[in-house]
């Protein structure tokens, strides 16, 4: 083979580029500006949500700390949806293994199992744990299902979506059942962690007396931005690799991908790892967060939503799939349940009561449109997929494919086709 | 080790009651190029599946380098240095030509999980060389300036071309070829000759399947005839052309039934 050097393509123009340290911004990519946009949003959220509500932005920021929640879901699910291209209807259960693993291990629930003896491990150490049980269970749900492709697949996953909550409600002894487990421990910073994070005393240090609790939201914003940032800088590491290479090889054409000895199986069992390793970082924090975990909260329609999320976002782009989330859950969780109470609102500032007034079949005009709720849902969904049929913000392929049709033709090589 | 690249031995394929290979045994001397020919529905691509393992021999063994590699599954073979091209181009249509080239390099990689997530110095350098030697296989087949357009969106000439530069990038020491002329126009089939023993010269030995007769008999240094999964003919090029059997599977035989 030939040992000549090469001379790789000039870089392009240096314009739009910031330095920082190592890194280097290109203001002129995309995806770029998107998480710069992101970053800065995020930070600037508890201020800005604070001074809007006049000092009561505390709910809010609740709020996005669990819609946290779910972008760290849908990044995880996108690995094993986006990137590697399997059809997975129930990672939710992944999601309840993260979390029920916290239960356990970070509360007195283990004292009235048959173990007869609570432990007490530290948040901090149970989100390592946490993503090693979620991950190997991703691996041993993985292994039996690998040999199916496209809707086989799809139809298994969903099985495992609904045994797991379903074993977590029967195995009494052990999850409280159908009741959960509650009074889980709150995380706890350790003392030497000082200063403007957490004076003891202080008025205010973003974790007060070092522990995270509901009186601080805050903390939990500010953790659960840690832990999206982590996600993304793996995943997103992750995607560029040889092993992500290998995910959208096997995306794209599993045959050819084998045929370049890619080991489909092992690659294949990653990426299930990868995904519920993602969830199990979710898991712990919404267990610990709500100090509660019951089986309700993992159904199918958790998995369904998170798919949901991937789908309207953008299919395996990752700044698409951060925006998707956080619009269907601002959707989901905060417009919808609150629209009932905005039509009310609206008809009496007008005058239109008499519409909100239940007559016979009639029930008013702000029940009617709680009533409608998912039917809004859909219809948003459906009008956003029409209009952007790949998604809020497509994975880069969407977007070439018309730009790299120009250049084609500019090159005037449509002619040189056999 | 002998001369021998890769021992077919006595291969058979069956699939159901359909005979596609029957009992076929020739063997590929290391540095040259061998062709397999024959009439559509010969058994030529399923042979090279059984190679390449995507299916197993229904008996029989294939020896390559001296280790019997029949039974192995596909990523294994690749491992052990067979690369090939599909008849119907199958791309990763969705990465670009740069990146089709960098899977192909898979095997010949390092990264764990672990480096790729934390961006390890070794898995940078790593990505360096292979974005480098990727570059230089895509230059190489002659489409470097395709290097970030999508698969999908190359012409067809280039897509094969890009087939090629991928199937090398595993590092191969044996490279099978489907039908790597097909839909060419003959200027693009000259270019493709020069291709193949190019790519002969540098060391791989090049095992090929091709309809087209004057690429065949002008490259090949030994042909295998197959007609309904059985081997009619092995020689060089002029033998084979003035085979009978081969004559009559291709033309039809003359006296008529």
């Amino acid at each position: 083979m030939s040992s000549a050097t090469v001379a790789r393509p000039r870089p392009g123009p240096r314009r739009g580029r910031i330095r920082i340290g190592r890194f280097t911004l290109n203001l002129r990519d995309r995806d770029t500006v998107i998480y710069l946009a992101l970053a800065i949003g995020a930070l600037a959220f508890p201020t800005v949500a604070d001074f809007v509500t006049g000092g009561a932005g505390g709910s809010i920021v609740l709020l996005a700390a669990d819609a946290g929640v779910y972008v760290l879901l849908a990044l995880g699910l996108n690995v094993v949806v986006g990137f590697a291209g399997l059809l997975d209807l129930g990672y939710a259960a992944f999601f309840a293994i993260g979390a029920y693993t916290y239960a356990l291990m970070a509360s007195g629930a283990l004292f009235h199992t048959p173990l007869h003896h609570a432990i007490h491990i530290p948040f901090w150490l149970l989100l390592v744990v946490g993503v090693m049980i979620a991950a190997t269970a991703g691996a041993l749900l993985g292994a039996p299902t690998l040999r199916l492709r496209g809707d086989y697949l799809a139809i298994v996953t969903l099985g495992f979506g609904e045994i797991v909550p379903r074993v977590f409600r029967n195995a009494g002894d052990w999850t409280g059942g159908i009741n959960g487990l509650s009074a889980l421990d709150n995380p706890v910073l350790p003392y030497w962690v000082d200063g403007p994070w957490a004076g003891v005393g202080e008025q205010f240090g973003i974790v007060k007396d070092l522990i995270f609790s509901v009186a601080n939201p805050t903390a939990w914003y500010v953790l659960m931005l840690i832990l999206v940032g982590i996600s993304v800088v793996m995943l997103n590491n992750l995607r560029k690799s040889r092993l992500g290479r290998a995910w959208m090889a096997i995306r794209e054409d599993e045959t050819a991908a084998q045929a370049m000895g890619i080991n489909t199986v092992s690659t294949k069992l990653l990426a299930f790892a990868m995904g519920a390793a993602t969830s199990g970082f979710a898991g712990c924090f919404y267990g610990a967060k709500l100090s509660l975990v019951s089986p309700e909260n993992f159904q199918f329609q958790v998995s369904i939503t998170i798919l949901v999320m991937i789908v309207l976002g953008g299919m395996g782009s990752m700044p698409g799939v951060i925006v998707g989330s956080l619009t269907v859950y601002l959707i989901l969780f905060k417009i919808l349940p609150d629209a009932p109470n905005q039509v009310h609102s609206l008809l009496a500032t007008t005058g239109f009561t008499a519409i909100d007034q239940p007559t016979g079949d009639w029930p008013g005009l702000g029940e009617f449109v709680s009533r409608l709720k998912f039917l809004l849902f859909g219809l948003i969904l459906v009008t956003t997929m029409l209009l952007r049929p790949g998604g809020l913000i497509p994975s880069r392929a969407e977007i070439d494919v018309e730009r790299a049709a120009k250049e084609t033709s500019a090159l005037g090589l449509e002619g040189a086709q056999g | 080790m002998n001369g021998n690249i890769l021992e077919i031995r006595k291969v058979t394929k069956q699939f159901g009651g359909l005979v596609a290979v029957d009992d076929v045994a020739f063997a590929v001397r290391r540095g040259e190029i061998f062709a397999l020919i024959g009439p559509n529905g010969a058994g030529k691509t399923t042979l090279f599946n059984c190679i390449t393992g995507i299916y197993p021999p229904t008996m029989g063994s294939i020896y390559f380098d001296g280790r019997d590699i029949s039974g192995s599954r596909p990523h294994q073979v690749a491992q052990m240095g067979i690369a090939r091209t599909f008849q119907n181009i199958r791309l990763f249509p969705f990465m670009t030509a740069l990146d089709n080239v960098k899977v192909g390099q898979h095997v010949r990689m390092k990264a764990k999980l672990w480096d790729a997530m934390l961006k390890t110095p070794r898995e940078r350098k790593e990505e360096v060389r292979v974005r480098d030697r990727a570059y230089e296989l895509l230059r190489y087949v002659g489409i470097e300036r395709f290097a970030d357009h999508y698969a999908r969106n190359l012409p067809y000439g280039q897509q094969r071309r890009l087939e090629v530069a991928r199937a090398l990038a595993t590092d191969p020491k044996l490279l099978l070829l489907d039908e790597p002329a097909a839909g060419f126009t003959p200027q693009e089939k000259v270019q493709l000759m020069k291709l193949v023993e190019k790519i002969v010269a540098d060391g791989v030995t090049v095992f090929l399947i091709e309809h087209d007769m004057r690429v065949v008999m002008s490259i090949s240094k030994r042909i295998c005839v197959l007609d309904h999964g059985e081997e009619i003919a092995l020689g060089p090029p002029d033998v084979v052309r003035s085979n009978q059997r081969v004559i009559e599977a291709y033309l039809g035989s003359q006296g008529g039934h």
